[in-house]
C-alpha cells in the first residue's frame, strides 16, 4: 500500500506582522483542504510542529475541535520531515486513511539564538560566542573547499539560481533576482560566506493532506506518492551542527544515511530523479548536500553548478521555488514547502518555473541541529 | 579582592602559568571528548577518565564572525566596541578536534592547517569585578 499526498498548502513565507505563527499554520491548513476538496472534520489524525510558533496542536481552536488525534513534533530543521514520517507511518501501518501535517513559525529578526541547555551544553558555549549556526555552515564549507577544490564561484552561482527561482515564486519571500557581482561583492558574513549566501530567519506555514493511496483518485485526479520517508540522527564522527568537538575519526553524515535508507525503500536510484530540495541554509551547504545525496560525487559541483546543471532547465534542477534562500527559513514550516514545491511540479503547475519534460520523481532534503536528516521521494 | 575565575570548571587547567585543554578519554575504546563527560559517546560506556588534551594544535577549520551575537553572548563588549572574531575546530595532541575562538592577527591570516597556541584570557567582567577567563588560540609565535 501506498501512501498519497492528496492536498497541498502555503501561508506566503517572509514577513506577515498582522499574522500569528499559528494563524499562518492555520492558513496552510486551510488551503491543503480547499486543494482536495476535503473539510477539516474529515481528518483523522494531524502532526504538526514549529520552534517559535507556539505548539501546532493549538491549531484545533481556530480550524475546530473535532477531537481527532494531534500530535505535536519538534526535531529543529527536521522538524517538517518528521512530521510527515510520522503521518507516513501511520497510514501505512493500517490505523488511518487520512490526516494532515502541518509546520510553521514565527522567528524574530536576526541569526537564530539558541539556550545551550536545550542542546544538553553548557553556558559557556553560547556565551563565548560559538553557538551561532551561521559559523558551523561555514567551517563546514570552509573544510569541504579545502578537501573538494570549491571554489567561491560555486557558492555565488547557487545564490544566483536561488533567487532567480525566487523571483518566480509568487509566495517567496526574496522576490527579486540578484546578480553575480552582487552576490560576489555582498558584505562578508562568516567567511567564506557572504549575506546572499545565507538565508534569513522568516516566517510562513506549510500544509500537506495525505491519505492512502487506494482512495487517493476520489479527491484528487493527480496524486503524488509519497514513495519513502527517512530519517536519520548523526553517527560518531560526523561533523555536526553545536559539537564543542568533534572526533578525529570520520563517519558519514547524517544526510548520508537518510539518503541511502529513502533510496532502497523507494527502490529508485538517484539518476532517476527529476526534481530535487536540497536544504540551503545557504550556498555552501547547497553544494555539499549535492553530493551528499548522491545526486553527484563530491567536487563534481563546481562544474555542475558552471554548466548550469542544477538550474530549472538543467539536467539536476535543485530548488525550484528559490528554496531557504529565497523563502527564508521559518523552521517548522520549511520542510513541508519543499515537499510543496515537489508536488507542485511533480502535478505540472509551475507555471513560469516548471521543470519541463513532465518530471515524474522528486525528491526533499533537510537537515538541522544537531545533526539530523530528512529525505522524502515522491512520484507520480 | 577581585580574582581571575574559570567559565567553567574543568574546561582547562587553571589556574595555570601554562594551561592546557581538558578533556576526558573512554577506559574502553580510548576515544577522547570535550568537554570532559562521564559516557562515552562513541561505545556508550561509562567508564572515562579526565585527561590533558595538549596546549598547541593544528587548524581543521575556521571561519571569522563579523557581527555581534545575540544573547547568551556575555562579553564586555557592545555594539560599537565588538570585534570579530575567528572560530575554528583545532586538532589536539590529545586526539579530539576542540572548537574555539581563535585570536585574529593581520600578520598570520588563519588558513587550514597552521599551528594555534592555547591562551586563557579574560572574556568579560562580573559583577563583583571578577575576571571570567576562557580559553582560546593565537597562532604560534616563533
Amino acid at each position: 500500500m501506498d501512501v498519497a499526498i492528496i492536498g497541498i498548502g502555503l501561508h506566503p513565507f517572509g514577513r506577515s506582522p498582522e499574522l500569528t505563527g499559528q494563524q499562518q499554520g492555520a492558513n496552510a491548513v486551510r488551503a491543503a483542504l480547499a486543494d482536495a476538496g476535503l473539510q477539516w472534520k474529515d481528518m483523522q489524525f494531524a502532526y504538526g510542529g514549529s520552534q517559535d510558533g507556539g505548539n501546532a496542536d493549538a491549531l484545533v481552536n481556530e480550524l475546530g475541535l473535532t477531537g481527532l488525534q494531534f500530535t505535536n513534533i519538534w526535531n529543529g530543521c527536521a522538524t517538517g520531515g518528521s512530521s510527515l514520517h510520522a503521518a507516513y507511518t501511520a497510514i501505512k501501518s493500517g490505523e488511518y486513511d487520512m490526516g494532515v501535517v502541518v509546520g510553521f513559525d514565527k522567528h524574530p529578526r536576526g541569526a537564530f539564538n539558541p539556550k545551550p541547555s536545550d542542546w544538553g551544553l553548557d553556558n559557556w558555549y553560547g556565551e563565548s560566542g560559538m553557538m551561532l549556526t551561521t559559523q558551523f555552515f561555514a567551517m563546514k564549507t570552509q573544510r569541504y573547499m579545502h578537501d573538494h577544490g570549491i571554489t567561491n564561484d560555486a557558492l555565488i552561482r547557487v545564490a544566483e539560481k536561488a533567487f532567480y527561482n525566487g523571483s518566480l515564486t509568487s509566495t517567496a519571500w526574496r522576490r527579486e533576482a540578484l546578480s553575480y557581482e552582487q552576490i560576489a561583492n555582498s558584505q562578508m558574513v562568516s567567511d567564506p560566506l557572504r549575506k546572499y549566501m545565507f538565508c534569513s530567519p522568516a516566517e510562513g506555514g506549510a500544509a500537506l493532506i495525505l491519505c492512502n493511496a487506494d482512495i487517493a483518485r476520489r479527491y484528487t485526479r493527480k496524486p503524488v506518492l509519497l514513495k519513502a520517508a527517512a530519517v536519520r540522527t548523526r553517527h560518531y564522527g560526523s561533523f555536526e551542527v553545536f559539537s564543542p568537538s568533534q572526533p578525529m575519526q570520520v563517519a558519514d553524515a547524517p544526510t548520508v544515511t537518510a539518503s541511502k535508507a529513502a533510496f532502497e525503500l523507494a527502490g529508485i536510484g538517484p539518476q532517476e530523479v527529476d526534481v530535487l530540495q536540497l536544504q540551503d541554509t545557504d550556498s555552501g551547504t547547497e553544494v555539499i548536500h549535492m553530493a551528499e545525496n548522491g545526486f553527484c560525487e563530491h567536487g563534481e559541483q563546481e562544474q555542475l553548478l558552471r554548466d548550469g546543471a542544477t538550474r530549472i532547465d538543467g539536467a539536476m534542477p535543485v530548488n525550484t521555488d528559490g528554496g531557504c534562500l529565497a523563502n527564508g527559513e521559518p523552521v517548522g514550516a520549511s520542510g513541508l514547502r519543499q515537499v510543496h514545491e515537489i508536488c507542485v511540479q511533480l502535478r505540472g503547475e509551475g507555471g513560469n518555473r516548471q521543470v519541463p519534460g513532465s518530471p515524474k520523481v522528486g525528491y526533499t532534503h533537510v537537515y538541522g541541529a544537531p545533526g539530523i536528516s530528512g529525505v522524502n521521494i515522491l512520484t507520480v | 579582592m577581585t580574582s581571575q575565575i574559570a567559565i567553567q570548571e574543568g574546561l582547562f587547567s587553571w589556574p595555570s602559568d601554562h594551561p592546557e585543554l581538558l578533556g576526558s578519554r573512554c577506559q574502553h575504546c580510548g576515544e577522547a571528548s570535550f568537554p570532559s563527560q562521564p559516557d562515552c559517546r562513541c561505545c556508550g560506556q561509562r567508564d572515562t577518565q579526565i585527561v590533558s588534551l595538549g596546549h598547541r594544535g593544528k587548524l581543521w577549520t575556521w571561519t571569522i564572525q563579523s557581527f555581534m551575537p545575540k544573547p547568551p553572548y556575555a562579553t564586555d563588549e557592545t555594539a560599537e566596541s565588538f570585534t570579530p572574531y575567528g572560530v575554528g575546530y583545532v586538532e589536539m595532541p590529545g586526539g579530539v578536534r576542540v572548537e574555539g575562538r581563535i585570536q585574529l592577527n593581520p600578520a598570520a591570516p588563519l588558513t587550514i592547517g597552521m599551528p594555534l597556541d592555547l591562551v586563557v584570557e579574560p572574556l568579560r567582567t562580573d559583577a563583583d569585578g571578577n575576571q571570567i577567563m576562557m580559553f582560546s588560540f593565537k597562532p604560534v609565535e616563533e
